[in-house]
C-alpha cells in the first residue's frame, strides 16, 4: 500500500519537503546536543524537565483523543464516525511517535534506552508509561493496517481485529492515565501531587486530539477532496467543546483548593504561571502570557464553538474554534503544566526556564516529523478511499 | 496497683511497641521526639544477614545515618566551606561557573529554605544569620529509588541510597521525584569543569548525561572509614555518622540527648539525616 505515498501532486511534494527541512535541521540539532549533553538546552538543576517532556505529555494526550471517535463507531456503532475513525487510529501513531522521539532526544545516555526493560523496576510509572505506550503505538499501527487493508478488497475486515479494537480503547484511556501518574504520585511538588491530574489530562487530551482531527479533515476536505461529512465533525465539535469546558472546570478547582486552602505550597506554582511570584523583590513572571493566552484562546473557542452560526455556517470559523482550542490546551498542558510544577524548586528557590534555539529546533523538527508520517499515513488512507469510490 | 502487675504492664507495652515500631520508637517516645522521626530512624525494611543467636534482640539491619550539629558550625564559621569543598574533592565533583550547569552534593543555604516547613516570620536573629549544609537525606522511604526506572538508584542494605552511573539513563525522573533537590545532572562533560591533574584517583568522574548526588561517601565507608564530611569536621563534632539501627552507637546517643529536626518529615520520606538547631 506504500506505493500511494508516492503519487502526489506539487504541493503534496512541497509540503513534504517543507516538513523534511525542519527535520534535517532538527537532526543536526540532535547531533550537536548528543556531542556536548544536555546543557544545550535550557534546563538546569532547578527545572529539569523541560519542552520536551512537556511537549511529550502534550501529546500523549493527542494520541489518546482518538479514542473519543473509536469508542462511538466500534462500541455504539455510530456510523457517522466511519470516514473519520481512521484519521483518529492514524493521527494516534504520528502522535506516539513524537512522544516516544521526545523521551528519546530528552535522555542523558539515550543508548542506554534498554536498560529500561533489562533492569525493569516494576515501580517506576515509567516502566508502565513506557508498556503502555509502546502496546498503544502497537495497537493502532494494527488495527489501522488490517482494517484499511479490509477496505481496500472491499471486505469486512476479520472478526478477529475487533478484539484488538476494543483493547485499544482501554489502553488509550491508560496511556494518559499513566502519564498522569508520572507526577501526580511524587511527593514535595504540589502542584502535580493531585488526584485530578489523570482526569485533568483526559478531559484536555479528549478536546485537543479531536481539535486537531477536525482541522485535519477540514483541510483534507479542501486538498485532497476527502469529506468526512457535515454530521461528524458537528458531532465532534460537540465532544471537543464540552471536553475542553470539563478541563477548565478542573483547572478551576485547582484553583479553588489553592487559594481557598491558602496553603502556600499549592499557590506557589499557580501564582507563578498566571500572576508571577515575587521572590526578595524580583517577579518571576516568564510563563505568564502563555497562561494568559490559554485563558484567552480557550473562552475565543469556546465561543466559536457554541455560537451556531460561526460553529454551523462556515467551515473557516469552526476551524479557527478548533485552532484555538488545541492551542489554548497546548499552552495548558504543553507549556505550564510541566514547567510550573518546577517553580519554585524544593528549597523554595526559583529558577526560571528559557528554551535554547537548538532545543526549540529539535522540538520543532519533531512536530514537523510527526507531521511527515501524518501526511503519508494520511495519503495512504485517502488513496484508498479514493480507489474504492473510483 | 502492685508493683508485680505494673512492672508487667511495662514489659507488656514495650514489646507491643518494640513489635509495631522497634525499640528505636521506645526511646523517641521516652526522649520526646515525634512518632515520625522515631520511625525515621529505626528504618521499615530489613536487611543484612541475621546470626542465628542475634535473632531476638536484632530486628534490623545496618542504617547509616548523620546528625549536623549547626550549633557547632555557627561556632565554626569557616567549617561549612570546607566541608563542601572536601567532599567535591573527593568525588571529583566539578565546579561550573554557569548555574545552569551547576552540580554539587553537599552545599550551604539558608535555614528557611532547607527547612521549609519550619520558617516563619519571627526567626531569631542567629537563625538568620547562619546556613544550613544539605546534601542528600539517604531516606528510609525513597521517592528517587521508587522513580527510577531501571535501578540505577537503589538503597544498600546499609541503608545508603546509591547511584550506578553506568545504568543510569539520564531521565531526571529522580530528579523530579527527590523532595529536597538533592540531585544533580551532568548537563556536560563533567571533566570539563575539573582540574584533572588534580583530581582523586580513586574515585571515578562521571560522563555526561547522568544523575549523581551525595553517595554517603560509600566507598570510604566500605573501608571502614568515616565520610570526608565528618573526618573534616573532627573534634568539633558537627556532623555526627552512625548505626541509626544500633541502639549503642554514637549517633543514637547524639539523638537521644538532643532535640533534632527532619527536612520535610511530613512526607513520609523519613529521612536518616537529623539536624540540631
Ligand atoms: S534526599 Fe532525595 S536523593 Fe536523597 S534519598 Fe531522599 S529522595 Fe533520594
Ligand atoms: S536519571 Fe538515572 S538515576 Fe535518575 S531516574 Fe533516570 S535512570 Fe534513574
Ligand atoms: S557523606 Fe560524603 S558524599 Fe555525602 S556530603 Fe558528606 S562527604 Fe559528601
Amino acid at each position: 500500500m506504500f506505493e500511494k505515498a508516492l503519487k502526489g501532486n506539487k504541493y503534496y511534494w512541497m509540503w513534504l519537503a517543507f516538513l523534511g527541512t525542519f527535520m534535517a535541521i532538527a537532526a543536526f540539532c540532535y547531533v550537536r546536543q548528543f556531542h556536548y549533553g544536555l546543557g544545550l538546552t535550557g534546563m538546569s538543576r532547578d527545572v529539569s524537565w523541560g519542552l520536551y517532556i512537556s511537549q511529550f505529555t502534550f501529546l500523549v494526550g493527542v494520541a489518546a483523543g482518538g479514542v473519543m471517535l473509536a469508542l462511538p463507531y466500534y462500541v455504539h456503532n455510530y456510523k457517522v464516525f466511519g470516514k473519520i475513525t481512521i484519521l483518529g487510529e492514524f493521527l494516534a501513531i504520528a502522535a506516539l511517535l513524537m512522544c516516544l522521539s521526545f523521551i528519546v532526544v530528552d535522555l542523558g545516555q539515550p543508548m542506554r534506552l534498554m536498560n529500561v526493560i533489562l533492569h525493569a523496576q516494576p515501580r517506576s510509572m515509567l516502566f508502565y508509561d513506557m508498556i503502555v505506550l509502546n502496546g498503544y503505538l502497537f495497537l493502532n499501527i494494527l488495527c489501522g493496517w488490517v482494517i484499511l487493508t479490509a477496505e481496500r478488497k472491499e471486505v469486512k475486515p476479520p472478526k478477529w481485529i475487533y478484539f484488538f479494537v476494543y483493547l485499544s480503547i482501554p489502553f488509550a484511556v491508560s496511556i494518559h492515565t499513566v502519564t498522569a501518574m508520572l507526577y501526580c504520585g511524587l511527593p514535595g511538588r504540589h502542584f502535580w501531587l493531585s488526584a485530578i491530574i489523570a482526569p485533568r489530562f483526559l478531559a484536555s487530551a479528549f478536546a485537543a486530539g479531536p481539535a486537531l482531527i477536525v482541522i485535519v479533515a477540514l483541510i483534507l476536505k479542501r486538498v485532497a477532496n476527502f469529506d468526512v461529512g457535515k454530521k461528524a465533525v458537528d458531532k465532534l465539535a460537540t465532544i471537543i467543546l464540552y471536553a475542553a469546558l470539563v478541563n477548565m472546570f478542573f483547572v478551576g478547582l485547582e484553583f479553588f483548593v489553592a487559594y481557598y486552602s491558602n496553603i502556600p505550597g499549592h499557590i506557589h506554582s499557580i501564582e507563578y504561571l498566571f500572576f508571577g511570584l515575587e521572590h526578595n523583590g524580583h517577579v518571576y513572571n516568564n510563563l505568564v502570557p502563555f497562561m494568559r493566552m490559554f485563558v484567552v484562546l480557550f473562552v475565543v473557542g469556546v465561543a466559536l464553538l457554541s455560537i451556531p452560526y460561526t460553529r454551523k455556517r462556515s467551515d473557516f470559523w469552526l476551524g479557527a474554534g478548533c485552532t484555538a482550542l488545541f492551542i489554548s490546551l497546548w499552552l495548558d498542558k504543553g507549556i505550564g503544566f510541566v514547567l510550573g510544577g518546577f517553580v519554585p524548586n524544593p528549597l523554595n528557590e526559583i529558577t526560571e526556564y528559557y528554551p535554547t534555539a537548538n532545543e526549540i529546533f529539535i522540538v520543532v523538527g519533531i512536530w514537523a516529523m510527526g507531521g511527515f508520517v501524518l501526511t503519508i499515513l494520511y495519503k495512504i488512507a485517502l488513496g484508498v478511499e479514493h480507489e474504492i469510490e473510483a | 496497683m502492685d508493683k508485680k502487675r505494673r512492672d508487667f504492664l511495662k514489659i507488656a507495652g514495650a514489646t507491643t511497641l518494640a513489635g509495631l515500631g522497634g525499640p528505636a520508637v521506645v526511646e523517641r517516645l521516652v526522649s520526646g521526639t515525634s512518632p515520625a522521626q522515631a520511625k525515621a530512624a529505626h528504618g521499615a525494611e530489613t536487611h543484612g544477614v541475621v546470626s542465628e543467636h542475634e535473632k531476638e534482640n536484632a530486628p534490623t539491619g545496618r542504617r547509616l545515618g548523620m546528625v549536623v550539629d549547626l550549633r557547632q558550625l555557627k561556632k565554626h564559621p569557616e567549617l561549612m566551606e570546607k566541608i563542601v569543598h572536601a567532599c567535591h574533592a573527593q568525588h571529583n565533583v566539578p565546579h561550573f561557573p554557569n548555574k545552569k550547569d551547576e552540580i554539587k552534593w553537599i552545599w550551604r543555604t539558608e535555614f528557611d529554605k532547607a527547612f521549609t516547613e519550619h520558617s516563619h516570620y519571627h526567626k531569631d536573629k542567629l537563625t538568620i544569620a547562619n546556613d544550613v549544609l544539605v546534601f542528600c537525606n539517604h531516606c528510609d522511604e525513597p521517592p528517587c529509588v521508587k522513580a527510577c526506572p531501571t535501578r540505577a538508584t537503589f538503597k544498600t542494605k546499609d541503608g545508603i541510597v546509591a547511584m550506578d552511573y553506568h545504568r543510569c539513563i539520564g531521565c531526571r525522573f529522580c530528579m523530579a521525584a527527590c523532595p529536597y533537590g538533592s540531585r544533580s545532572f551532568n548537563w556536560r562533560d563533567p571533566r570539563a569543569g575539573l582540574d584533572m591533574n588534580r583530581i582523586n584517583r580513586h574515585f571515578p568522574t562521571r560522563m555526561r548525561g547522568v544523575v549523581e548526588k551525595c553517595n554517603f561517601c560509600a566507598e570510604l565507608v566500605g573501608l571502614g572509614k568515616l565520610p570526608k564530611c565528618v573526618e573534616v569536621c573532627g573534634s568539633t563534632r558537627a556532623m555526627i555518622f552512625g548505626d541509626l539501627n544500633d541502639p549503642d552507637s554514637e549517633i543514637r546517643k547524639v539523638l537521644k540527648d538532643n532535640f533534632t529536626i527532619q527536612r520535610k518529615p511530613s512526607l513520609g520520606t523519613h529521612p536518616s539525616v537529623f539536624y540540631i538547631v
